[in-house]
C-alpha cells in the first residue's frame, strides 16, 4: 500500500457539503493560521522597550521581512505600503508549511492547491492593481505589454511572451511552485517513514537493515522540509515583491 | 487514486481545487491579512519607533550633557584666566603704587631735611650774628678801658670812643678775609 495521492483528501467529518467541509488537512489550516497569530499577537502584545527573547526573535523575523524583502525590492516608500500583504505571505507560509514536518499533523495544507493559489491571486490582484494606479490602465498595460526600448516590429513577437509571462506565468508559476513542494515534500516523507515501517515490521529480520537506511533518509528529509518550509515563504514572499516592483516600476 | 469521500472525489485532482479548500484558504488568508494590518504589524511599527526615538532621545540628552559639560569647563577656564589676570593686574598697580609711594617719600624727606638743613644754617648765622654783636661790644668796652687805662686820659667823649672802636674794628676785619663780608653787611 504506497501512498499516494489520497493522503491528501482524507474524510470530512465536519460540514459536508456545505462548501465548509472540514477534513484533516483543512483543520490542519485552520489550526495553523490560529496558533500563527496568537503566538504573533502574545510576542507582541506586551512590546517594550526592551525586548523579551521571543519579542526580540518576532522583531528580528518582522525586519528580516521589512528590510531584506519589502525594501529590498520594492523601496522604503512602496516596502512599507506593501508590507503587511509581504509579511503575511511570509508567515502565513512559513506556518502553513511547517506543520508538513510538525508530530501528529505531519502534512502541509499548502500541499492542497487552494491555500497557493489563493495567495497567488491576491499577489496577482494587488500586482495588476498596483501598476494601475501608479501608471494609469493604459499606461500599465502599455508598459507592461510593449517594453520601452524594443524594435516596433519586435513587439509581434515579444507582446505575446509579455501576455504570457506576466499575466499566465507569474500566478500559475507561484501556486504550483509552492503546491508542489509541499507536496511532494509530504510524499517523500511518507515514503521513507511507511518503507521504514515495512522493513522494521512486516519483513523484518536481515531487511530490517533496509529501515534504518529509510528512518535515516526520513530524518535528512525532515531537517530538509523545515529549509524547504522557509524557503518557500521567502520566495513566495519575494516574488510577490518583486512582481508588484515589475508593476509600479516606471521602466523595466 | 481512490478518494474516499464523495466530496474528495470531486475535487480529488491535485491541481483542481475542491470549493471548501478555496473556501478556507480564502478565509485564512484574509484572516491573516487582517491581523497583520491592523493588529500585529501596527504594533511592531510603535514598538519600533518607540525604541528608536528614545534611543535618539537618550543620544540627544547625552549630547546636550556634554555641551553642557564643556560650556561649564570653558566658563571655569574663561574665570580661571580672568582671575589670573586679574592678579597679575593688581599686582601690577600695587607695584607701581609702592613706587610712587617711595618716591613721593623720598621727596618729601630730601624737602624735610633741606628744610632743617638751612633752618640750622639760618639759627646757626643769626647765633653767629649776635655772638658777633655782643663780641663787639664786649671787645670795644674791654679795649677802651684797657686803653683808657694806658693812655690815662678819660674818654669822656662816647661818640669818639665809639669811632677809634669801630675803626679798630674794622681794621681787625679787614686783616681776616672770612670776615669781610659780615663786616661790610654790618657797614
Amino acid at each position: 500500500m504506497a501512498p499516494g495521492l489520497e493522503e491528501f483528501f482524507p474524510a470530512v467529518f465536519l460540514f459536508e457539503g456545505t462548501g465548509f467541509d472540514i477534513n484533516r488537512i483543512i483543520m490542519v489550516r485552520i489550526l495553523a493560521t490560529l496558533v500563527l497569530l496568537l503566538f504573533l499577537w502574545l510576542a507582541l502584545r506586551k512590546a517594550t522597550l526592551v525586548p523579551g527573547r521571543v519579542q526580540s526573535a518576532v522583531e528580528m523575523g518582522f525586519d528580516f521581512v521589512r528590510k531584506d524583502i519589502a525594501y529590498g525590492m520594492l523601496g522604503k516608500k512602496d516596502g512599507d505600503r506593501f508590507f503587511p500583504l509581504i509579511a503575511s505571505i511570509f508567515f502565513g507560509v512559513v506556518a502553513l508549511n511547517i506543520t508538513g514536518i510538525i508530530p501528529f499533523l505531519n502534512i502541509s495544507s499548502n500541499a492542497l492547491i487552494g491555500m497557493p493559489l489563493v495567495m497567488a491571486l491576491v499577489v496577482y490582484v494587488v500586482m495588476i492593481g498596483a501598476g494601475i494606479k501608479a501608471k494609469g490602465g493604459l499606461g500599465y498595460l502599455k508598459g507592461e505589454l510593449f517594453p520601452a526600448g524594443v524594435p516596433k516590429p519586435m513587439y509581434i513577437l515579444v507582446t505575446p511572451i509579455e501576455i504570457v509571462s506576466t499575466f499566465v506565468a507569474r500566478p500559475v508559476s507561484l501556486t504550483l511552485r509552492l503546491t508542489f513542494n509541499m507536496l511532494v515534500g509530504h510524499l517523500l516523507l511518507v515514503l521513507c517513514f511507511a518503507a521504514t515501517q515495512f522493513f522494521f515490521f512486516e519483513v523484518g529480520g536481515i531487511s530490517a537493515g533496509f529501515g534504518v537506511l529509510t528512518l535515516i533518509g526520513g530524518f535528512a528529509f525532515t531537517l530538509f522540509e523545515i529549509l524547504v518550509a522557509v524557503l518557500q515563504a521567502y520566495i513566495f514572499a519575494l516574488l510577490a515583491a518583486a512582481y508588484i516592483q515589475l508593476s509600479v516600476a516606471e521602466d523595466h | 487514486m481512490t478518494p474516499m469521500t464523495v466530496l474528495a472525489a470531486e475535487g480529488g485532482h491535485p491541481l483542481i481545487p475542491a470549493v471548501y479548500d478555496i473556501v478556507w484558504s480564502a478565509l485564512c488568508f484574509a484572516i491573516i491579512i487582517f491581523v497583520f494590518w491592523k493588529v500585529l504589524l501596527p504594533k511592531f511599527r510603535a514598538v519600533l519607533d518607540e525604541r528608536s526615538s528614545a534611543i535618539q532621545g537618550g543620544i540627544e540628552k547625552a549630547e546636550k550633557v556634554q555641551a553642557e559639560a564643556d560650556a561649564a569647563l570653558a566658563e571655569y577656564q574663561k574665570q580661571l584666566a580672568d582671575g589670573r589676570a586679574e592678579a597679575a593686574r593688581l599686582r601690577a598697580e600695587a607695584q607701581e603704587e609702592g613706587a610712587q609711594i617711595i618716591a613721593s617719600m623720598k621727596l618729601q624727606a630730601t624737602d624735610e631735611s633741606e628744610r632743617i638743613i638751612s633752618q640750622a644754617k639760618s639759627q646757626i648765622e643769626a647765633e653767629r650774628q649776635s655772638a658777633m654783636v655782643s663780641l663787639r661790644s664786649e671787645v670795644g668796652g674791654l679795649a677802651t678801658d684797657l686803653a683808657s687805662r694806658i693812655v690815662g686820659e678819660s674818654l669822656a667823649d662816647d661818640t669818639r670812643s665809639a669811632n677809634v672802636v669801630d675803626r679798630f674794628i674794622a681794621d681787625l676785619e679787614a686783616q681776616t678775609p672770612a670776615a669781610s663780608a659780615s663786616a661790610s653787611k654790618e657797614a
